[in-house]
């Protein structure tokens, strides 16, 4: 409102705050939460008996051995911290861009970042070797390792994530003021932390599937599409269970920014194969990833490409789909599905494919030198990986039961 | 006792110093047999007085600091490694006890160093070595560690710290060499010298044990003869740096810039 307009009558002050949403906790019958609580309480405490299974045996009781290091619970973690930084983007919309059809969902936004940030989190610390000595990973830093920075970056992620709720929900006027800067710093920090964990693969000098600093724009593009996919699944079950009915405005939002950043990620998968099919010493595993025949090369063409970009893309744009509530479902499921396919062929396709030590040679030792290695993720491993998941969906029912989290209706235009 | 060697190497090669008729063929043969000479009379020495080069590896105090005035390094000639290199890693696996471990499956062992066999594919030629930690002067394991447990000593050994290794694994798919290894599994009667833990990283430590009690490596004590020499590479009297001077050698991935303290010969 400018400086000179007329000041506003009791009416319009009624009506300005009657048309602002008021934040509600989600209603919803006990019997439903509950059983949400023991549904993720149990696939969480599957995963807590699993990490004492693996501690007390050792890594051998896994799939994971010295060829392939990181294996399911990596893919499950790194999928679910990247998701995070994409699932504050509805937030960072409605702070930094203006846009009121998002401002609503901020808090569910950040709530949602935060959550899944701890479920990755988790997986990635009760996978370590030794995780008793967490304490040592937060006192001893190395510096030049992009490993300790992210460490960094996904604490301070939580803090700044933190500070921004608090600016969103407390209507203190120092509290509000607050509000533009820590959504300006979310907004920064989420790009910096998804170009460090694309930095995790792309510093890596001795693998020729990773080492490219493109990773670290694919992670960003990435963390769109899986977090806008997990924020749509979650919003759409909200709002068919007690939420007020999700307008066509923020859908058709999530329906394009989903798209978008699909796109976004096959234009950098392009760049990034086409790059490493230009240079001969990257034949070899580019080969191997996009026709060796084996389980990443179906997982690469199947589950990434066609089943996790190309049909929600039809889902999202096909006219005779448009307004439909489903195919907004099914492509945020579908991309999910293709978000974890892309991290299993880079993470596990990527160590699968032998080290080069002798180019133009055959090689062969007794410790699977020039030789594909193999790898099945065992039942422990993919329970660690669900139970992060389970965790991050445990956090969000919590919270959004406790918490004045979700609008009582909606703002749609 | 060194000078009468060295005397001797610079002698062996003067007689075979080329003449300015010789040809191509002939010139290709000289350099072969002067080569090899110079590398056959380091590698006597080696085998034949030992007492001379135990003191090119002089043990250190426990109480005086490491310094960087010391590089350690170690040359292998893989035309000399009649085995391949079978026999220095039988000998690294009895010192160091890895290898065995009774539940973990073949692809889960740690192998702190390995026969490795190339065939080039144009030429066909077949050369075998063993490869270990290379000891890079800028290890990517030592620059990805997150806590710091990935270190290098000041003398160019990179080790692993088990006490405050997490556990993470970046430092094995980091390695440009696959020389680290994981241990999957709770481990009983380890080496006193050589302790190895459960869900840490561990990699070949140059015998570091007995480096600093003025011993070799375990693995160049059992080398075939005239097959590999260890020495301090910042000491331009030790016998690896004279034959280093003098011919070179090869890194495995030179291309990666790592300077790494571990050469060959034939690769």
């Amino acid at each position: 409102m400018g400086r000179d307009d007329p000041p506003l009558t009791p009416e319009q002050v009624i009506a300005k705050r009657k048309s602002k949403p008021v934040f509600i906790e989600w209603k919803i019958s006990d019997k439903i939460f509950y059983s949400l609580l023991a549904i993720f309480g149990s696939v969480v405490l599957i995963a807590v008996a699993a990490f004492f299974y693996i501690q007390h045996h050792g890594h051998y009781v896994t799939g994971m051995n010295n060829q392939v290091v990181w294996g399911m619970p990596h893919v499950f973690a790194i999928f679910l911290i990247v998701a995070a930084s994409g699932a504050a983007n509805i937030g960072t919309l409605g702070t930094v861009f203006n846009k009121p059809t998002y401002q609503p969902w901020g808090r569910l936004s950040i709530v949602v970042a935060m959550a899944l940030l701890v479920g990755g989190l988790a997986v990635l610390v009760l996978d370590l070797g030794r995780a008793g000595r967490l304490m040592i990973a937060m006192t001893h830093y190395n510096f030049k390792s992009i490993f300790a920075w992210n460490i960094i970056l996904y604490t301070g992620f939580l803090v700044i994530m933190c500070a921004y709720l608090w600016s969103m929900m407390d209507r203190r006027k120092w509290v509000v003021k607050c509000y533009k800067p820590a959504g300006y710093m979310g907004f920064v920090w989420r790009f910096v932390l998804t170009t460090g964990t694309g930095s995790i693969f792309g510093f890596l000098v001795a693998r020729q599937y990773y080492d490219t600093a493109i990773l670290a724009p694919l992670f960003i593009a990435a963390s769109y599409v899986y977090g806008t996919a997990f924020f749509t699944l979650v919003l759409v079950f909200l709002s068919r269970f007690g939420l007020c009915e999700l307008g066509q405005n923020i859908q058709n939002r999530l329906r394009y920014t989903l798209a978008i950043f699909i796109v976004l990620v096959l234009f950098f998968e392009l760049v990034r194969h086409v790059t490493n099919l230009y240079a001969t010493e990257r034949h070899g595993v580019e080969a191997y990833i996009l026709s060796g025949g084996d389980k990443v090369t179906w997982l690469f063409w199947l589950g990434q490409i066609l089943l996790g970009s190309l049909v929600p893309l039809v889902l999202i744009w096909l006219p005779s789909l448009r307004n439909k509530q489903n195919a907004l479902l099914g492509a945020a499921a579908l991309a999910i599905f293709g978000g974890l396919s892309q991290l299993y062929v880079l993470i596990i396709g990527g160590q699968l494919y032998p080290v080069v030590l002798f180019p133009n040679a055959t090689v062969h030792s007794t410790f699977g030198d020039g030789e594909i290695a193999s790898y099945h993720a065992s039942l422990p491993e993919m329970a660690l990986g669900l139970g992060g998941t389970a965790l991050s969906l445990l956090v969000i029912v919590i919270a959004v039961r406790v918490l004045r989290l979700l609008p009582d209706k909606l703002l749609d235009e | 006792m060194t000078k009468r060697i060295v005397e001797a190497t610079l002698k062996g090669q003067a007689r075979n110093r080329i003449g300015p008729a010789d040809e191509p063929s002939d010139l290709i043969d000289r350099y072969k047999r002067q080569f090899l000479s110079g590398l056959g009379i380091t590698a006597a020495a080696v085998t034949l007085a030992p007492g001379v080069m135990l003191r090119e590896v002089k043990a250190k105090p426990d109480d005086e600091a490491v310094t960087n005035k010391v590089r350690w390094g170690m040359l292998i000639d893989t035309n000399k490694l009649t085995d391949g290199g079978d026999t220095m890693v039988a000998a690294c696996k009895k010192e160091h006890g890895w290898g065995d471990d009774p539940h973990a499956s073949p692809a889960q062992q740690s192998q702190w160093v390995r026969k490795v066999t190339f065939k080039d594919k144009l030429t066909q030629h077949e050369t075998a070595l063993p490869v270990m930690c290379q000891h890079c002067e800028t290890a990517p394991c030592v620059d990805v560690c997150p806590t710091g447990a990935s270190f290098k000593r000041a003398d160019g050994i990179v080790l692993v710290d088990k006490h405050t290794c997490i556990g993470c694994r970046y430092c094995v798919i980091a390695c440009p060499y696959k020389a680290r290894s994981f241990v999957h599994e709770n481990l009983e009667n380890q080496q006193p010298h050589s302790p190895r833990g459960v869900g840490v990283v561990e990699s070949c430590t140059l015998c570091v044990h007995r480096i600093d009690k003025g011993l070799q490596p375990a693995c160049i004590e059992a080398a075939p003869p005239q097959a590999a020499v260890f020495g301090d590479l910042n000491d331009p009297q030790s016998t690896i740096s004279k034959v280093l001077a003098k011919h070179g050698a090869q890194q495995i991935r030179a291309d990666l810039s790592l300077n790494t303290g571990v050469r060959y010969w034939g690769i």
